[in-house]
């Protein structure tokens, strides 16, 4: 496996880029609504509410980077895979709706249709994850592609293994989601979620096992990428890494500390996500459309790619401020709601 | 629930029904980003505590209307994929750049200082926090720009050559972004935004001012949004004007439908105020026209030919009937708004801006107004392209995506019912905050919690507010 340095690949790591970012941000931010039911007292919600509301809308930002850039930089791949996808993408939008505007609307109502907008968020962040997980695991399945569209049925995306893809995303954010809550809150808050972190750790490295297991079984492709020599250097220390995080995220959960087991979750997601990197390149549809095929004419790429060289360090920067000026933990009194 | 529909028609209703709830938000908060600006400046540099209670009385609305604005605008940036894949393809690498960049430059920039427009000004201070409100603002006419760059190119494409794969290809990005009607569109779409805006803004304040005319913050808000409409509606028509002659000169079909122009006249063409439109016929039906009329308004001579959709072969024909209606609705919309700008300079001559009911009532009846004109623009500009999604060039019916029909038509009714339901409540929610009067010590999204006010700290918002004003 080799990497070439042309514009197609670029973009391929800028919009996997974008992807991470989403994943990274709007996974704790998720896997808080997947774990809201967890949660049934009122206080506990304001707070868990609080430590997001002035952030989610930045963070499903990406998500509309991650889609809008591959329409522009590859084209070809948004027209397949969105067709073939059509039942998991309108479940995520549906989804996304739901929580997304249950950050205002449940401050603007009487307790009992608080219920209901509680029950929006939570519900809502749950179908938007398994919905991503089971896209995930559709993609890496193969589509079936004819010239340039889409040839397969509105239920081709249903199988096991995206199923099992969709239940490994949610464990996965909601991991995200309990480090999050252990860095961001105080009190017995944060020690219901030291423990939940504990379980929700295993699960991870659970599905994590299981998505490796199954990944080369799909498709001899995957098995040759990962198993045979000399791919063996790049491959073989993604997991031997995941082992050294995952001993150094018990250590910092078994210590109490507030900051490293989110920190660590995200580099475990990281490493994850690598190795599907590593599975797929250099196809963007695997099995049938690579990121040349794929690509957009390189007047459109690298029209995009100034923008991109000056525009995302800064929105990373401004991001970071937000961020900052809503540091520390959310305590129930503090102002912003 | 839509039993015999083909797939292309489903996800043109999709796009239609989704596209038109999504509008309603961002012509909202485009304007109202503004005004917010305009309201924090207002207050820095007087101190007079009437302008931050006012902000942050519009801030609340402004928070449930750009949720439900980026909620519906994730399914938009998605839906090109999904429903019309085979235009993303064609397309992609023209718009698809245009609708990077609104990500790049606007999205990121309104949601990065959101946060802290909303929640920040305790913790960042008045500078920082003005900063955060004008960048947001600012965010949002990027966005317009962007979009309309896109919106404006599929109409009058140009800057492009068709590569081998069948894929539209930017020859020149200048001309691909400032394309023929791209700045006309714009400056209408900007201005109905402001206008539709300050009519909301003004039936607020008149539905105050009818209760109570000595409310100070009625009064500004009732004032500001009666200027708007007096200054803007008239530049709005003329703006309006300007993007029918350049559509005439790029989309003269479009002009035929919305003009009902089935005919061509050789010498002066009437203008048709109304009638009923009968495509398959071609004639208009009861038509009520002003002879040589048409002639005037589109070519500023009597008896300048006009072609008519007689010279068009009929499957290139929009649908006409919604053409020619929705184009009435927006221009009649737009001289009730000018009728109401003129209206209220004669009480406010004489003084009596805030007591004269009749206006107040014309303003509130004026409220909902500037989103009928919008959506109806909106319909009558798109309606106005069809049977193509890029003008004269790729067919609606060929930019579909390869699915089943029961796919497109069960996505359609869980958008249906789920934004009937949330956006409803939305709605509801954002009249309670209306309905209620901005007051001395008003707070913004962090204060006002009935729970917080209640329970844990009732002193905390009332400190903090006496700290905004000083």
């Amino acid at each position: 496996m080799t990497v070439s340095a042309d514009l197609a690949t670029i973009w391929a790591f800028i919009i996997a880029f974008a992807v991470f970012v989403y994943v990274v941000m709007d996974g704790f931010d998720l896997g808080l609504g997947v774990l809201f039911p967890l949660f049934p007292d009122k206080a506990d919600r304001d707070v868990i509410m609080n430590s997001v509301a002035p952030v989610w809308d930045g963070n499903e930002t990406w998500l509309v980077l991650g889609g809008g850039g591959m329409m522009a930089a590859f084209p070809l791949a948004y027209a397949v895979l969105m067709p073939a996808l059509y039942t998991p993408m309108i479940a995520m939008l549906i989804g996304l709706i739901f929580r997304g505007v249950a950050f205002e609307f449940r401050w603007r109502t009487t307790s009992s249709e608080r219920n209901r907008w509680d029950l929006a968020f939570a519900g809502g962040s749950l179908l938007a994850t398994l919905a991503q997980g089971i896209a995930l695991g559709a993609i890496l399945q193969g589509v079936h592609v004819e010239a340039r569209h889409y040839a397969g049925g509105w239920w081709d995306w249903l199988t096991p293994f995206s199923i099992l893809t969709g239940l490994a995303l949610a464990v996965g954010y909601a991991l995200l989601g309990a480090t999050w809550l252990v860095m961001k809150t105080e009190g017995p808050l944060r020690d219901k979620a030291y423990s939940l972190s504990w379980f929700l750790l295993f699960g991870m490295l659970g599905a994590i096992g299981a998505v490796s297991i199954a990944t080369p079984f799909l498709n001899v492709q995957y098995a040759q990428r990962w198993f045979t020599w000399p791919n063996l250097i790049l491959t073989a220390p993604v997991p031997v890494a995941v082992a050294a995080v995952t001993v150094m995220l018990l250590r910092s959960l078994a210590n109490k500390q507030d900051y490293r087991p989110f920190f660590l979750s995200l580099v475990l997601f990281a490493l994850s996500y690598a190795g599907l990197g590593i599975s797929m390149y250099p196809y963007i549809v695997p099995q049938s459309i690579t990121i040349w095929q794929a690509a957009a004419p390189q007047t459109s790429q690298v029209f995009m790619l100034v923008g991109v060289a000056v525009l995302i360090p800064l929105i990373l920067g401004y991001t970071a401020w937000a961020y900052w000026v809503f540091r520390g933990k959310v305590r129930p009194e503090s102002g912003y709601h | 629930m839509f039993e015999g529909w083909d797939a292309v028609v489903l996800a043109r209703a999709q796009f239609a029904f989704t596209m038109s709830f999504h509008i309603v938000f961002p012509a909202f908060s485009i304007g109202l980003a503004s005004y917010l600006a305009v309201l924090e400046a207002l207050w820095l540099w007087s101190g007079r505590e009437v302008f931050i209670n006012l902000f942050n009385y519009w801030l609340k609305i402004f928070a449930v209307a750009f949720g439900m604005g980026v909620v519906s605008g994730i399914v938009m940036s998605y839906q090109f994929g999904t429903n019309w894949s085979a235009f993303s393809d064609k397309t992609g690498p023209v718009i698809g750049p245009l609708m990077a960049y609104e990500v790049l430059t606007a999205f990121f920039l309104e949601a990065g200082f959101l946060g802290v427009m909303l929640f920040g000004l305790e913790r960042v201070g008045q500078r920082l926090h003005f900063l955060a409100t004008l960048m947001v603002a600012i965010g949002t006419l990027i966005s317009a720009f962007w979009i309309l760059s896109a919106n404006s190119w599929m109409q009058t494409p140009a800057g492009y050559a068709v590569n081998a794969e069948g894929q539209f290809v930017a020859a020149s990005w200048l001309k691909v972004i400032f394309n023929p009607s791209f700045p006309f569109r714009l400056v209408h779409m900007v201005l109905a935004a402001y206008l539709t805006t300050a009519l909301v803004v003004g039936a607020v304040g008149a539905f105050h001012l009818l209760r109570d005319s000595q409310l100070a913050g009625p009064r500004v808000m009732f004032s500001m949004a009666m200027w708007m409409a007096t200054l803007v509606a008239p530049i709005q028509i003329l703006a309006g004007d300007q993007h029918g002659l350049n559509t005439l000169e790029h989309q003269p079909v479009k002009i035929m439908a919305l003009e009902g122009h089935f005919q061509s006249h050789k010498d002066g063409a009437p203008l048709i105020l109304f009638g009923w439109p009968d495509q398959d016929a071609g004639t208009v039906k009861y038509a009520a026209e002003l002879p040589k009329l048409g002639s005037l308004v589109l070519k500023h001579s009597l008896d300048a030919p006009l072609n008519g959709l007689d010279t068009v072969p009929r499957e290139n024909w929009p649908p006409v009937l919604i053409t020619f209606w929705s184009f009435r609705v927006m221009v009649g919309i737009g001289f009730l708004m000018l009728g109401l700008g003129l209206f209220s300079l004669w009480p406010r001559w004489r003084g009596t801006l805030y007591q004269t009911r009749l206006l107040h009532l014309f303003a509130m009846a004026m409220g909902p107004a500037g989103f009928i004109a919008v959506l109806a623009g909106w319909i009558t500009t798109e309606t106005g392209r069809q049977p193509f999604t890029v003008y004269g060039l790729l067919r609606t019916a060929e930019s579909a995506s390869p699915l089943a029909a029961p796919a497109v038509a069960s996505s359609l009714t869980a958008f249906v019912i789920v934004y009937f339901a949330v956006f409803s409540a939305g709605v509801i929610y954002i009249l309670r905050l209306m309905a209620q009067v901005p007051h001395h010590g008003e707070q913004g999204p962090q204060g006002d919690i009935p729970a917080r006010a209640a329970g844990i700290t009732p002193a905390a918002g009332a400190v903090s507010a006496k700290g905004a004003v000083a």
